[in-house]
């Protein structure tokens, strides 16, 4: 399996995202340059957390139009499974790869806590690890991480099971306590939690890590 | 004689404007030899301020320690280089931005973790860590709570941009700092111990080159404004605050690092305080050599920028870099990929002077030795602190033991202060095993290869300070190598932020000399070598002094993160209180200020022999794996700490204690408790080391009880939380 991670300007987990696949699939990903107009050949691509051009003018708005996400997007539309977490699921919304938008905190404040999180499906390729309706702690470190959509949006998502997380205790005001949403075709993972950074038993538990391992045996399948 | 431009005369009136008294300027005009320009009083105002010359300080801080087996570079370059074994070395320090933070709280303290990241990264470490210690006025004081919302906000804003955790701190409230908040910021990195970069210039003819930021007119004569006290008047310097833009910080980290992974680098520096002024002299000081620069070249954000603004100017995220010989090309192209400003922009000559120009016009000629060398340097009068009265009255428990807790950990300084620590990434780069609120030191794994890590904490207890400074600073050298032991670290070095207030006041340069006795008797004790640091004078407003803080930042090394302890009991553990018992100290506590409203009595008297003694016990028992929970017993005294272990976990405990004052909330030093499943290995191995222990308790259960009374632990940890937020709130 080849995967491959892609660095704007700005990211600062995308070293966390390496260390996690490097861990699960036992090589390192390629990491992209925002800049490269082709991708590696990679049977999943990561967009790592962080501040892509300082969240400058709105979070992933630029890097949405960075020259490597033209090829995400043909990627994805390939059906090449694509994991955005934090910053990465900002840009993937502003790539309007999955629907909605990221707010403001309700608080108005940067949160940095390890939060439980209710698993919801286990449909995708992401997920086959987990059981629908367990509880999970991941780390969650971000100031827009409020997830909103338009009612009939909302409506969608939770009828095609396409809500992958929500917080088990209300968070940062997302709608519906919503923490991680999946593409129609299940195959796009947008998160705001780190499971890149539940990894370790030393660093704050695994239960990030059955995510990475889902995609593996899904891949080799 | 050479012709150097003056955009006007520079008379005696001009350099007091610049903070030169008379004495300064004729020693200037004796080592110019005529009359300086405009720019060249600039350079002298700002190499000879008492924040980039030390010159009250010098003569007191070379009574610290500063060696040891371990030290590879002590004070004197960018931060202090450490020996963690395996080819690597820690590289950390702290740093004041404590006027910049008052007058403009967000910009003030994201620029100062800006600026102390970069003295990390400056010396070829990837940073780890952020630590930060926080000083405030009074919670009922108008500004406080604008201070505190725009310096956590700062803080958070910056560190969590560049993606390097904010791991820990510490935040205390105090009327002595209504005028004069503290902001003091550490960083702490990683680096091959073979791959050190330092700042001296070599090689003559080497270019001298310019990368990060543009200059633009932010922070002009920032060093200048903060070696003076403030007036009243301290909304009118907000143009003498930077701006921070912790984007292009970490862009500039990546570069760098990038750029120092190849050969191209002779040396590199940060422009800090006083911006290309002081990383120009000290590079080319160090060197021996002379610099020539050509102004016209530096990158500027702003037209029309004179010489004088170039060189004052405090624009935040730029670097000074002497290239080797043919490698302008490789580092440009490095830059370029991060989109950062490059320009050559001087070399380096063997005049040994600062020549500048700027359109062909001559700006600036000065020796480069004597604005370095010959700064002014005051042994200053001091008065000796006068010795504090002994308390006059027993001061008594007014209540039930368990009630006077509950009054006691929802006060300013033991509230939790989570509200602001969840402001803070601590877990960016996975490698935090114990972060904020969790354990008495910061734990940080040095990347994931190994289980190696860094423990990391900061303290000073100001009350003990202004009451008897040699205790004071005795106190904050040995808290932060006591929190170090209590999670299993063996401590390595210090890094000191020494905040005070005008040494030219007698009893301010008192205060100065007697936490640096304390301090020094303590890291020579304690083999604590300080191995970088930082001055902040002048914290005053009006005549008031902030109260003596020697902030100390302690770094200690785990060989197996795995075996370091948090504060978090669990239930079935026998808890033990380890170190001399004291005599129930209860001077200066806060038992004292916050239960009696009295600030007296003589500061807890630290025995740096049992401070030891207790110090390598406990470590030693962590490490051999059998404590399961540690705590030092600190501000609040013994009663509180346990609180704490508690209400990490929810787990209570059932106390066997006297209902004393003394006992349970007096702050008598070098006091441990340990949690342990295995209390007679613990005791009988302490009484083979000479340090007393007593068995104090038993946890169990989800309360604290002493005698027939019980507390529930989740009220109590109710009570602690909910403080911070209500003051936040506008409540308090």
């Amino acid at each position: 399996m080849q995967a491959a991670v892609v660095v704007f300007p700005g990211s600062n987990r995308d070293r966390d995202a390496v260390r996690a696949l490097t861990l699960v699939m036992g090589r390192a990903p390629h990491t992209v340059w925002h800049h490269a107009t082709e991708l590696p050949k990679a049977d999943l691509i990561v967009l790592p957390g962080g501040f892509s051009h300082g969240d400058y003018l709105r979070c992933g708005a630029m890097a949405a139009h960075s020259p490597v996400m033209r090829e995400v997007r043909a990627a994805a539309e390939r059906g090449v499974p694509i994991l955005g977490v934090c910053n990465g699921f900002q840009i993937l919304v502003e790539a309007h790869l999955l629907p909605g938008a990221l707010l403001r905190n309700a608080a108005l404040k940067f949160s940095c806590k390890r939060v439980t999180l209710k698993v919801e499906t286990s449909n995708s390729p992401f997920l086959r690890r987990y059981n629908a309706g367990e509880q999970i702690v991941i780390p969650s470190a971000h100031g827009e991480g409020n997830y909103f959509a338009a009612p009939d949006v909302v409506k969608q998502l939770e009828d095609d099971d396409r809500v992958a997380f929500r917080y088990a205790h209300s968070h940062n005001g997302s709608v519906k306590d919503i923490a991680g949403i999946l593409s129609a075709n299940r195959r796009v993972l947008g998160m705001m939690p780190h499971p890149e950074d539940a990894i370790e038993e030393l660093t704050g538990g695994t239960d990030g890590k059955r995510l990475f391992e889902s995609i593996v045996e899904a891949v080799a399948q | 004689m050479t012709n150097v431009f003056s955009e006007r005369a520079v008379d005696l009136d001009l350099a007091r404007e610049h903070n030169l008294s008379v004495d300064e300027y004729e020693r200037m005009l004796r080592i110019v030899g005529r009359e300086p320009s405009l720019t060249e009083l600039g350079i002298f105002s700002a190499m000879w301020s008492e924040h980039c010359s030390y010159k009250s300080s010098r003569v007191w801080l070379k009574k610290l320690p500063t060696t040891g087996p371990r030290v590879i570079c002590g004070p004197g370059e960018n931060a202090g280089v450490v020996d963690i074994g395996d080819g690597q070395a820690v590289i950390f320090k702290m740093e004041s931005h404590n006027h910049p933070s008052f007058i403009e709280p967000y910009q003030g303290a994201a620029t100062g973790v800006g600026g102390i990241l970069r003295d990390v990264f400056t010396m070829g470490a990837r940073p780890i860590a952020n630590m930060n210690a926080l000083r405030f006025g009074d919670p009922k004081h108008p500004k406080t709570r604008h201070l505190v919302n725009g310096v956590v906000a700062g803080i958070g804003g910056y560190g969590n941009s560049v993606g390097v955790p904010t791991v820990g701190g510490e935040t205390e409230f105090h009327a002595g700092y209504n005028g004069n908040i503290l902001v003091n910021a550490m960083t702490v990195g990683i680096a091959n111990a073979d791959k050190i970069f330092y700042s001296a210039a070599a090689g003559l003819g080497n270019p001298v080159v310019y990368v990060g930021s543009k200059t633009g007119r932010d922070g002009i004569r920032g060093a200048v404004m903060a070696s003076a006290e403030f007036s009243g008047d301290s909304e009118a310097k907000r143009p003498t605050v930077q701006v921070g833009d912790p984007f292009t910080e970490k862009l500039l980290i990546e570069a760098c690092l990038e750029l120092m992974a190849t050969d191209a680098i002779v040396s590199i520096q940060d422009m800090g305080a006083a911006g290309l002024t002081s990383s120009s002299v000290e590079m080319a000081d160090k060197g021996g050599l002379g610099m020539e620069l050509d102004l016209g070249r530096v990158p500027q954000r702003e037209r029309g920028m004179t010489p004088y603004e170039i060189m004052l100017s405090e624009s935040q995220e730029r670097m000074l870099i002497i290239l080797k010989p043919g490698r302008e090309k490789l580092a440009e192209a490095i830059f370029h990929k991060w989109e950062l400003d490059f320009a050559v922009i001087g070399k380096l000559t063997d005049t040994g002077r600062l020549v500048l120009r700027m359109n062909d016009k001559l700006y600036c000629d000065l020796p480069v030795r004597p604005l370095v060398d010959e700064a002014p340097k005051y042994e200053r009068p001091w008065e000796k602190t006068p010795t504090p009265a002994p308390l006059d009255a027993a001061y008594d428990l007014p209540s039930a033991p368990l009630d006077v807790l509950q009054k006691l950990i929802a006060t300013a300084d033991l509230a939790s202060k989570r509200w602001i620590w969840e402001q803070y990434d601590s877990l960016v780069r996975g490698d935090t095993v114990w972060g904020p609120g969790q354990a008495d030191a910061a734990v940080v794994r040095v990347d994931e290869t190994t289980s190696k890590a860094v423990a990391i904490t900061t303290d000073c207890t100001p009350r003990y300070c202004v009451a008897d400074p040699v205790q004071g600073g005795r106190q904050a050298v040995a808290e932060a190598w006591r929190n170090l032991s209590a999670v299993g670290a063996l401590p390595l070095a210090v890094t000191d932020n020494m905040n005070f207030g005008n040494p030219e006041k007698p009893r301010i340069m008192g205060q100065f000399a007697g936490c640096i006795e304390g301090m020094a008797e303590a890291c020579i004790a304690l083999d604590f070598p300080v191995v970088s640091g930082n001055v902040s004078l002048y914290n005053e407003t009006d005549g008031e002094p902030i109260l003596p803080t020697p902030a100390i930042g302690g770094v200690g090394l785990l060989d197996d993160a795995r075996r370091a302890v948090g504060l978090s009991l669990r239930d079935g553990l026998t808890l033990l209180l380890v170190g001399e018992p004291g005599t129930g100290h209860l001077g200066r506590t806060l038992y004292l200020r916050e239960i009696h409203g009295k600030e007296m009595g003589p500061p807890p008297p630290v025995d740096l022999a049992a401070e030891r003694r207790t110090g390598d016990f406990v470590r030693g028992q962590i490490q051999a794996g059998h404590i399961q929970a540690s705590h030092d017993v600190g501000g609040g005294g013994l009663l509180v700490a346990i609180a704490e272990m508690a209400m990490a976990s929810g787990i209570g405990a059932t106390l066997a204690l006297e209902e004393k004052a003394g006992l349970l909330f007096g702050e008598d030093q070098g006091r441990y408790i340990l949690a342990t499943n295995q209390p007679d290995v613990v005791t009988r191995a302490a009484e083979q080391a000479k340090v007393p222990v007593r068995r104090i308790g038993q946890s169990q259960g989800t309360a604290l009880k002493l005698g027939a009374a019980s507390v529930e632990v989740a009220a109590l940890k109710q009570a602690n939380e909910a403080w911070l937020p209500a003051l936040m709130a506008g409540e308090i």
